[in-house]
């Protein structure tokens, strides 16, 4: 179970994003984020993976809170890959900072092995974004938090790499908390939606 | 192989590149006849590879926008090449169909050997001399055309090249970028110079990344941009002053000499630009903001106003909508619709097709480096009446319809997925 109960949180403290926000998902749910720019998802997503503290409030993962160190059982993947991944080392280097990352993996996600020597830019969105998942993956987490993963792919990248992140979940039973501004993409993925707004 | 400047795009050389490829070349030899401006196009006829839709018209009896046989390709190390692999990567270098992946598969070759081999060799000094560039092509044998009064969208898979192509049409090229095909702009073939001159001249980008923006300068003056008069040459001038559409033919009727290029003056600009802030819902604040101050749907919306200030005929928007909310999206595409009624033309480069279907006339499906299908919207009704297979996966990958990959489209990634093949 990950549970963030009475959770607040402010970058400016006369202006918090978010207060005495609950939310809790088991590992077989699929929970979207719901709400309008600027209403707080990133951040919340953020919040659940460890990356922020919140103000006030606890997130909880089994009853106790995320561990300060080593790798985290809660794995963000983020909207913009480039972004996430380092772009003075090659693919294989990023990869390897999850540990081993099996050859099945690879192939799973359609990640060739010509695109492990190569340099970040130069691969596309949706090539780096396989990366991304396939370091995500490779840690054994239990809650993976999706912000936007696909916004910026085609349509068929993004089918490509939900069927495959879905099978991976069902098959590992790892929750997920997604972000989507997509309500078709919604529906196909979510088993609940939650709604955020004050 | 040796290394050259590779400044020139060679628009107007359609038989040899700048690097001296004879494989790229060979799409040159299948060109219409120059004077395509004199065909006659009749509204139904189905020619250059799409059929019409009620909206196309070709004003003056041509497309506003062509572009035919377009290739372009890039010149690259390859890491870690030893002599015996030369053969390989000239094998793979020719042949027109399928270029992309053969060279992809000659890359992988070498990577696998990359590994056994290491790094070690590439520094001694005499590999380095060997050290070998080839041409890697990324766009092979393109053709669209936008008519005036529509827009054509353009789909398909990221990393395909479609970036490129508005690059290419804006006469922007990398530095390592070799560039053949014909592009006609109203009627008129252009070359690499007339090119860069038509871009803001007749031509605008909503570029795909707000880095595009200035980060130095206050967004207000970059939307305005410079009042002073464009330096055109004078087959353009002539051309212009003849075929100018909309409100610039007043200004450049005589008496307004000072507006021939179309800008305006300074207060022109300044009151185009608060009108276009007020449209997309930019307060007068935003104007004395630099970049960095903005919001991601903000600066896309500075970028939309900076194409849409210099009434050009042609607007290449690239990915114009992500980080825009709904509501804004769909303002921003009725205004490329308008732009369009009023005889302009869009090539609209998108990944959110439900969007696109909405404002289209025609959609232009992109895959691996080439357009390989130009079809009417009201074909994508259903995947029945698309014609390539990578179109109809498209269809059916769309998370309205079946949110299915089709084994045929992305080999990379065999998936192994439940139920029948929907394709």
């Amino acid at each position: 179970m990950l549970e963030a109960s009475d959770l607040s949180f402010a970058y400016n403290a006369q202006r918090p994003i978010f207060a005495g926000l609950d939310l809790a998902l088991g590992r077989d749910e699929r929970v979207a984020l719901a709400a309008p720019s600027g209403a707080g998802k990133s951040t919340l997503s953020k919040l659940l993976a460890g990356y922020l503290q919140p103000t006030s409030g606890t997130v909880l993962l089994g009853g106790k809170p995320l561990p300060k160190r080593g790798v985290s059982p809660v794995q963000m993947i983020w909207q913009h890959p480039e972004l996430a991944v380092d772009p003075r080392m090659r693919l294989q280097d990023t990869l390897a900072e999850a540990g081993t990352v099996t050859p099945e993996l690879r192939e799973r996600l359609g990640i060739r092995d010509a695109w492990l020597s190569r340099y970040p830019h130069e691969l596309s969105g949706g090539e780096l974004q396989r990366f991304c998942i396939a370091r995500a993956l490779a840690t054994q987490p239990r809650y993976l938090i999706a912000d936007e993963i696909t916004t910026m792919l085609d349509a068929v990248t993004q089918a490509v790499i939900w069927q495959v992140l879905l099978q991976e979940l069902h098959e590992r039973g790892i929750g997920l908390v997604f972000v989507s501004h997509s309500r078709a993409l919604t529906k196909r993925l979510a088993t609940r939606v939650e709604v955020l707004g004050i | 192989m040796q290394r050259k400047p590779s400044e020139i795009a060679p628009y107007n050389l359609p038989t040899t590149d700048a690097l001296g490829h004879p494989e790229m070349s060979s799409a040159a030899a299948a060109q219409p006849p120059r004077n395509h401006s004199l065909i006659e196009h009749s509204s139904t006829q189905e020619h250059h590879h799409h059929a019409h839709t009620p909206a196309s018209r070709h004003a003056g009896g041509h497309h506003l926008l062509q572009v035919e046989g377009l290739n372009i390709g890039f010149t690259l190390y390859e890491s870690s090449r030893r002599q015996g692999d030369d053969r390989q990567s000239a094998a793979a270098g020719k042949g027109d169909d399928g270029l992309g992946q053969s060279a992809g598969a000659g890359r992988a070759q070498h990577v696998g050997q990359d590994s056994k081999a290491g790094q070690a060799p590439f520094f001694a000094a005499q590999a380095f001399l060997r050290a070998r560039q080839n041409l890697v092509p990324v766009i092979h044998d393109l053709h669209v055309s936008v008519h005036a009064g529509e827009i054509v969208a353009i789909v398909g898979a990221s990393g395909s090249g479609k970036t490129l192509l508005a690059d290419a049409i804006m006469g922007m090229f990398e530095p390592n970028a070799t560039v053949k095909g014909r592009i006609w702009f109203d009627g008129e073939e252009q070359d690499a110079r007339s090119l860069a001159q038509l871009r803001g001249n007749g031509i605008s980008l909503v570029p795909q990344s707000i880095n595009h923006l200035d980060p130095l300068m206050k967004v207000g003056k970059q939307v305005q941009g410079f009042a002073k008069k464009a330096p055109i040459a004078g087959k353009m001038r002539e051309n212009r002053a003849k075929r100018l559409p909309m409100r610039e033919q007043d200004l450049s009727a005589p008496g307004h000499s000072q507006s021939l290029s179309g800008r305006g003056t300074r207060k022109e600009r300044v009151r185009k630009q608060q009108e276009l802030f007020a449209r997309y819902g930019l307060t007068p604040k935003v104007a004395q903001q630099y970049p960095f101050e903005l919001s991601g749907g903000m600066a896309r919306r500075v970028l939309l106003c900076c194409a849409l200030m210099d009434n050009p005929r042609v607007i290449i928007a690239d990915e114009p909508t992500p980080g825009l909310d709904l509501e804004l999206a769909r303002l921003a595409l009725a205004d490329f619709r308008d732009f369009a009624n009023a005889g302009g033309g869009v090539l609209l480069i998108t990944h959110d097709i439900e969007l696109a279907l909405q404002v289209a006339d025609r959609v232009a499906v992109f895959n691996d480096g080439t357009v390989v299908e130009e079809t009417a919207v009201a074909h994508f009704a259903s995947p029945v009446t698309l014609k390539h297979p990578f179109s109809r996966a498209l269809w059916h990958a769309l998370p309205e319809h079946d949110f299915a990959v089709c084994e045929a489209v992305d080999k990379s990634a065999l998936l192994p997925f439940d139920g029948d093949a929907p394709c």
